[in-house]
C-alpha cells in the first residue's frame, strides 16, 4: 500500500478531511472519495474542460492536480453554485432557460469557467463570450445557445434584485 | 489511478527543496503548475519515483522592480497574474500582450512563468518572449546559484540547460530601450489552442526613425524559440518601408525558421503564415515605435 496524505480542503463550505495516495487526481477525488459527481471527467489532460472547478476561486481543471494539493485549500464545485438544493443560480437558470445544454456532460465545467468570468466581465461582447468558452468542449450544442445563455446570464446578474 | 506511483515532497521553503532536489536529482521532477506534467503523467509518458511540489513556496511568487534596472518574477508565479499586473503592462508590454495566448484561463490560473520555460515546448509563447526581451534565468542549487541568459538556456526540444539539481528561480526583464516597438501575434484553430505559427518582434528606431534594432523570435519554426538574426539584420539601418519589411519576412520564413508541420498544418503553409504574420507585426511594433517618438 502506498503511502497515505493527510488532505483538510474546504469545498462548497463544508470541510472535508480524508488521507489519500498522492497520485489520486482532485477530480477523483471529488468524484470518488467525496461522492461530487458535479465535476466531469472528460479527456483527463486537460483540453476538454469538463472537470473545471474553481480553486481559491479561479477556474482551474481538477484533473490537472492532485487532491494533495488541495490541501488548506478553498474549493466551489457545480454542486456549491445554488444557494440551496432546488434553487438555480442565475447562471444555472439563464442555460435552462436558453437550452444552453442538451447532454449536459460539459455544462458543469462550462458553468465553473463562466462564473469568475462574468464576474470580471459582467457585459461580455459575443466574441468575448466566445473566447471564454474556448476551453470547454460541448458536442451537442454547436455552442450558439451555450453562447445565447452566458448573454441571458449577463443580464440576469446585472439586473438589480 | 491515472498516474504511476510516485513519492510525494512538498517543502514549504527553497531551501528544502533544494536539498531534496540535491538527494533525488535525476530521480525527481519538479511541480510547478502542472497544465504539462501532470498530462504527461496522466498518459504515464511521465513517471517520475519523486514528485517536489514546489506550490507552497510563496518565496517564487513575485513580480518587484529593481530601480530602474531591472524587472524580476519570481519561477512560481502564476501566468494569469501577469495578465493583470501593472508592473508587467508598462514595464513590459510585449509580454503583456503575449500572456492571453497562452492556452486558456483555466490553465494560466495555475500555469507558471518558471514551469513554462523549464518546460521548453517550442510551441509555448513564454520562451519566445523571454529570448526576444533578452531576459536572464537565476538558477539556484543547495551550494550555490547562477544567472543563464535566454539565449544559452534551450538546448532543444522540451530541453534546456538546468542541470539536474537546480531549480529556475527567478526571471530577470531587462528595460526596453527607448523608440522601441513591439507585437505578438499567432495563429491557432481556436483561442488558446497550440498555435500553427507565431512571431514575436521589437523594433528599436534611431533618431531618424529608422531601425536601430531588430528583434524577430518564432514559436513552433523549430525544435525551441527561433531567433531570425539574419532577416533582423536585413531591417537594420534601414527606414522601415514596406520593400524592406517584405523582404525581411520572406527571407526569415524562407531560409532562417525550421518548422516541422503536424496534423493541422504542412511546413509550407507554417511557412506562409510565418511571412504573413513577420510582416504584420513588424508594422505594427514600427507603428508603436513612432509613437513613442512622437510622445
Amino acid at each position: 500500500m502506498s503511502q497515505l496524505y493527510p488532505v483538510t480542503v474546504t469545498i462548497n463550505a463544508q470541510v472535508y478531511q480524508r488521507k489519500v495516495e498522492a497520485r489520486l487526481l482532485l477530480s477523483d477525488f471529488l468524484r470518488h472519495e467525496l461522492g461530487l459527481t458535479g465535476a466531469h471527467v472528460g479527456c483527463e489532460h486537460g483540453v476538454c474542460g469538463a472537470c473545471t472547478i474553481l480553486f481559491d476561486g479561479e477556474s482551474a481543471r481538477s484533473c490537472l492536480m492532485f487532491a494533495v494539493q488541495a490541501d488548506g485549500h478553498s474549493l466551489l464545485t457545480v454542486e456549491g453554485l445554488a444557494n440551496s438544493p432546488g434553487q438555480l443560480h442565475p447562471l444555472q437558470q439563464a442555460f435552462w432557460e436558453a437550452h444552453g445544454l442538451q447532454c449536459g456532460y460539459c455544462t458543469p465545467g462550462i458553468l465553473m469557467t463562466l462564473l469568475p468570468f462574468l464576474e470580471r466581465n459582467p457585459h461580455p461582447t459575443e466574441l468575448e463570450i466566445r473566447q471564454a468558452l474556448s476551453g470547454n468542449l460541448c458536442r451537442c450544442t454547436g455552442y450558439q445557445h451555450i453562447v445565447d445563455a452566458v448573454k441571458l446570464a449577463a443580464d440576469k446578474l446585472a439586473a438589480p434584485g | 489511478m491515472k498516474p504511476a506511483p510516485f513519492e510525494y515532497q512538498n517543502p514549504d521553503t527553497l531551501e528544502q527543496a533544494l536539498g531534496q532536489l540535491a538527494e533525488y536529482g535525476a530521480e525527481a521532477k519538479l511541480l510547478a503548475g502542472g497544465q504539462s506534467l501532470v498530462p504527461a503523467m496522466n498518459f504515464r509518458v511521465a513517471q517520475p519515483r519523486v514528485l517536489i511540489d514546489l506550490n507552497r513556496l510563496g518565496e517564487l511568487d513575485f513580480i518587484k522592480q529593481e530601480n530602474q534596472t531591472a524587472l524580476l518574477i519570481g519561477a512560481m508565479t502564476r501566468e494569469r497574474r501577469l495578465e493583470f499586473d501593472p508592473m508587467v503592462a508598462k514595464w513590459s508590454p510585449l509580454l503583456a500582450e503575449a500572456i492571453p495566448f497562452v492556452a486558456h484561463p483555466q490553465i494560466r490560473n495555475r500555469g507558471t512563468v518558471g514551469g513554462s520555460l523549464a518546460h521548453a515546448d517550442p510551441a509555448a509563447e513564454l520562451p519566445v518572449i523571454m529570448l526576444a526581451l533578452g531576459a536572464r534565468y537565476k538558477a539556484r542549487r543547495a551550494s550555490d546559484e547562477r544567472w543563464i541568459a535566454a539565449s544559452n538556456f534551450f538546448s532543444g526540444m522540451f530541453s534546456t540547460g538546468l542541470a539536474a539539481d537546480e531549480i529556475l528561480v527567478e526571471i530577470e526583464l531587462p528595460p526596453m530601450p527607448p523608440r522601441t516597438g513591439w507585437s505578438f501575434m499567432e495563429i491557432a484553430p481556436r483561442p488558446g489552442d497550440y498555435a500553427l505559427m507565431g512571431v514575436a518582434v521589437l523594433i528599436a528606431l534611431d533618431d531618424r526613425a529608422a531601425c536601430r534594432q531588430a528583434r524577430l523570435v518564432y514559436l513552433n519554426a523549430g525544435d525551441g524559440p527561433l531567433e531570425a538574426k539574419e532577416a533582423a539584420r536585413l531591417l537594420e539601418g534601414e527606414m522601415p518601408k514596406e520593400a524592406v519589411i517584405e523582404a525581411a519576412a520572406a527571407f526569415a520564413a524562407e531560409k532562417e525558421i525550421n518548422p516541422f508541420g503536424n496534423v493541422h498544418a504542412s511546413p509550407d503553409f507554417q511557412r506562409h503564415l510565418a511571412r504573413v504574420l513577420t510582416g504584420r507585426a513588424i508594422r505594427r511594433a514600427v507603428q508603436r515605435a513612432r509613437e513613442d517618438i512622437s510622445q
